[in-house]
């Protein structure tokens, strides 16, 4: 079937079967790679994107059911938000392995939109959707912190 | 696998080339390459040994085998070549800084590429192959890159001197800029085409380690970037034209085959192009991952159990309990130890059990093949890249020179990538030359393919004794291990000796403690079910058992568990100094803050020694929370403290996982957790606060990648029983503080 929604800022049409999941749409069809896939059923959150902004699951969520609305993936995160986490991540030498990073990013950064100065707790609840197998959750602790700082946060 | 088999015999001869050279290739004049056999035997060589993956026997390098690791651009950028995989270790990192330290490069300049698959130029210097594991990459890389780079360096200095006509001895080099006191300067980049017809020098001049301006310091990651904007490249990302997607139907059941199927359904999913039956499996082949697995789910198939597993953990188990009632292959030999045990003043006995453990890894595993007339192209991971050539060669048979692996980054490995018959990338190329489309194929494995392929860490059961002297000195140790054998039917089972396969001993037969009589013995029956090493192997289970015992005899005798180890290690300094750190980090002589409790451990693997004391609360519902973790780890020559430090933290945290709830189990034969739903890693509520303290012995760089993993259970063990009086002695913890 036809789908037409954003992606990243433009318009985008795919013919692909209707349950075929947004990851594998962005990945196979739209060629952007930074979304990754590792479990399939929502529990790892390598596939984390913004769906109209909110952080969401994309390998499980059928490409019909985003008909005319808006998807963010890492590669289009530009605001000052998606900005301030890639430069404190940078700075942190957050990443290992760096499958999960993505995912992990395109949480910090739903959250920061939606809590500017995040406690530890409220990291943890926010971010604890995204498995890292590195576990580098310490750095990530420290990104989203210093990110929040950069932001005009509490650090 | 005969010729592996003959390169990996090639490890057991120690002969080594302690000649010096150094060679130059022109690249069009577009800048240079340099390349060196090894220097002389690096210093750490002698001291590795460990996992049966690390055995320490350095390669003789020929002259006509020339290694090449540097390259100078015209454009001023100096490539790395890295033989080694990065799974997230750093060595992308690692490698380009010893370049850049010995060149006086600038770190800005700096970039690197995976070296292709080539055991003359690229063998892991302790393996004879080439290959990544065993927390070797730096150490077995360390007077080889060095000495690369030094040679380049001194190529330009020998080309500027030419050029400004002035004694090379004039000649300075800082941050990518060579320099005259008369003020001429150039760059590397304006110097490659020169430097290139210069004669290397027989010995360049290595450093003296206070001279270092890199190594040392906090260098940023090169892989930061890539790895934060998407662009990093994983095999899951590999896209080539008319590329296909296949995924495999596999046995429900270890050693299981097809029996029957019928393809019907599957060739009518959209999208789906082949179905065809390949030795582990059923392939099915499309144009997208989607309808792949949409074909793969419509697959009907009659699967032939007659050779498969059909135990479960608890079958398995009870039959290691049996096996563990009768003396096993010896590792120490302690004398009669139980004639010593009769007469101690006390005695601790434990049992303790370990599971299967899953590597997990993010990216689940995947490959992409590509044959056509020249030859098999192969995408992936590669942590083995000897042995996936050679399988490749195999497979597709297509001789080994026209296989060439493209090493990709890897989303995350802990061992899972370096398998001896490399199961992944054999299906990968065997679905390949099954499909009569001739198109690329991009095979990709589900999480729950992941989990139910086995290659675990294997499950474990350890029966220990051991007594103390009336002054709580130990007089006897007795260590019965059950567990299956790593190398046992692979092209490494030569290490097998005397019946002990080393890597199921390693931290155990070696214990650093004083103790009068060590006996160590181990059963390593056969099971249907492929293990593998997973982080730290060994030391995963053996780490955990001794440091959970020396504790309980340092109760027993009523002594600080601090003081008793340190009293037990005086021919162990640096086992000692981690200790001592660790201990003064956490505060140890003064009590632990209210409610909460601490535990120590402190483990030697891969020739790097980690302290770490744990500080955890149990709670009135018997939940446990660790609070923070203070980590001292000597690993010689830190090149890159703040990598090390992401070395201890994620050791800490996948060992912590391990601990709190990490197990394979499985039933008749069938994977029962196959996603992480049911096999749940660690997750950032649960990750502590870790301190690393780096302890600088002076030594030659070591490992990192997996010693900071063995002491994290039983710190924690120790703190749970300091907390609460209760012993873990099965893992993973799950509800036992609850259910007590």
């Amino acid at each position: 079937m036809k789908v037409e929604f954003s992606v990243n800022g433009e318009p985008r049409t795919v013919d692909v079967p209707g349950d075929k999941p947004v990851l594998w749409v962005v990945r196979e069809d739209l060629k952007l790679t930074a979304s990754k896939f590792g479990c399939g059923i929502g529990q790892c959150g390598a596939c984390t994107v913004l769906l109209d902004g909110n952080m969401t699951r994309s390998c499980g969520l059928p490409v019909s059911a985003v008909a005319g609305r808006e998807i963010t993936t890492l590669e289009g995160a530009d605001d000052a938000v998606a900005k301030a986490v890639r430069d404190a991540w940078r700075a942190l030498d957050v990443v290992q392995c760096g499958y999960c990073q993505s995912g992990q990013m395109m949480s910090a950064i739903a959250l920061l939109r939606s809590n500017p100065s995040p406690d530890n707790a409220a990291i943890d609840a926010a971010m604890s959707g995204n498995l890292c197998r590195c576990a580098t959750y310490q750095r990530i602790r420290k990104a989203i912190h210093q990110a929040a700082g950069e932001l005009g946060g509490a650090a | 696998m005969k010729r592996y088999i003959d390169a990996a015999a090639v490890t057991a001869s120690p002969a080594l080339s302690r000649r010096r050279f150094l060679t130059v290739t022109t690249l069009g004049g577009a800048g240079f390459v340099v390349g060196c056999g090894q220097r002389e035997q690096a210093p750490a060589a002698a001291a590795v040994p460990a996992s049966a993956a690390a055995e320490p026997a350095p390669q003789p390098i020929s002259l006509e085998t020339l290694n090449a690791f540097v390259r100078i651009g015209s454009d001023d950028t100096v490539t790395a070549v890295v033989k080694h995989l990065d799974k997230g270790q750093g060595v992308t990192t690692g490698l380009p800084s010893i370049v850049a330290e010995e060149m006086d490069a600038d770190w800005s300049q700096m970039r690197f590429e995976f070296a292709p698959a080539d055991a003359q130029k690229y063998a892991n210097l302790f393996f004879g192959v080439q290959g990544t594991g065993g927390s070797t990459a730096i150490a077995n890389s360390w007077m080889q890159y060095r000495t690369a780079a030094a040679g380049a360096r001194a190529m330009l200095v020998d080309a500027a001197a030419k050029r400004w006509s002035v004694p090379a001895a004039e000649i300075t080099v800082a941050a990518g800029v060579v320099s005259h006191p008369s003020g001429q300067s150039a760059r590397f980049g304006e110097l490659a085409a020169d430097a290139a017809g210069e004669s290397p020098p027989d010995a360049p001049t290595l450093k003296a380690p206070e001279d270092f301006k890199l190594l040392g310091t906090h260098l940023r990651r090169i892989d930061s970037v890539a790895k934060t904007d998407g662009s990093a490249q994983y095999t899951i990302d590999t896209d080539l034209p008319d590329m296909k997607v296949a995924l495999v139907a596999h046995s429900p059941r270890f050693g299981g085959r097809v029996g029957a199927f019928d393809a019907t359904a599957a060739q009518a999913v959209e999208g789906v192009s082949e179905v065809v039956e390949v030795p582990t499996g059923v392939a099915v082949i499309a144009d997208s991952f989607w309808s792949a697995r949409k074909g793969r789910d419509a697959l009907k198939i009659e699967w032939d159990d007659s050779d498969a597993e059909l135990r479960g953990t608890e079958e398995i188990l009870a039959d290691f309990r049996d096996l563990a009632t009768t003396p096993g292959a010896t590792a120490s030999d302690g004398g009669d130890v139980d004639a010593t045990l009769a007469d101690a003043s006390q005695v601790v006995e434990l049992t303790f059990e370990a599971p299967f453990l899953a590597h997990a890894t993010m990216e689940p595993m995947d490959c992409v093949v590509r044959l056509d007339e020249s030859g098999c192209d192969i995408w992936t991971g590669s942590q083995l890249q000897t042995v996936d050539q050679q399988v490749a060669s195999a497979v597709a048979g297509v001789p080994l020179g026209n296989v060439r692996v493209n090493t990709l980054f890897a989303g995350g490995s802990f061992g899972r990538r370096a398998v001896a018959n490399s199961d992944y990338i054999a299906e990968a190329v065997a679905v390949a030359r099954a499909s009569r489309s001739g198109a690329p194929v991009k095979l990709i494995w589900t999480r729950e393919d992941d989990f139910t392929s086995g290659h675990f860490r294997p499950m474990s059961l350890h029966v220990m004794r051991a007594g103390i002297d009336a002054i709580g000195q130990p007089v006897g140790w007795s260590h019965r291990i059950v567990t299956q054998s790593i190398l046992s039917g692979t092209p490494f089972e030569g290490l097998i000796s005397n019946g002990v396969d080393p890597s199921t001993v390693e931290g155990a037969a070696n214990l650093p403690y004083a103790v009068k009589q060590l006996q160590v013995d181990v059963h390593t029956p056969r099971i249907g079910v492929p293990v593998l090493w997973w982080r730290s192997v060994g030391h995963t289970q053996n780490g955990w058992v001794t440091e959970v015992m020396i504790d309980q005899l340092a109760h027993a005798a009523k002594a600080d568990p601090v003081d008793y180890r340190l009293g037990l290690l005086e021919t162990h300094p640096r086992h000692r100094a981690v200790l001592q750190r660790a201990a003064a980090a956490a505060n140890w002589s003064a009590p632990a803050p209210e409610g909460r409790f601490r535990g120590v451990a402190v483990h030697e693997s891969f020739s790097s020694f980690v302290a770490q004391v744990a500080e955890i609360s149990v709670d009135s519902v018997g939940r446990l929370k660790v609070h923070r973790v203070f980590c001292a780890v000597d690993c010689g020559f830190a090149i890159n403290p703040d990598v090390v430090r992401a070395q201890m933290e994620g050791g800490i945290g996948m060992g912590l996982g391990a601990f709190l709830r990490e197990g394979v189990t499985f039933s008749e034969g069938q994977v029962l957790s196959n996603n992480y739903h049911l096999y749940r890693p660690l997750r950032i509520n649960e990750m502590p606060e870790v301190e690393v303290y780096i302890v600088n012995s002076g030594e030659a760089p070591t490992g990192v990648g997996e010693p900071g993993l063995p002491p994290i259970a039983p710190a924690v063990t120790n703190a749970i029983f300091a907390a609460t009086g209760q012993l873990i002695t099965t893992l993973p913890l799950g509800d036992q503080l609850s259910a007590g």
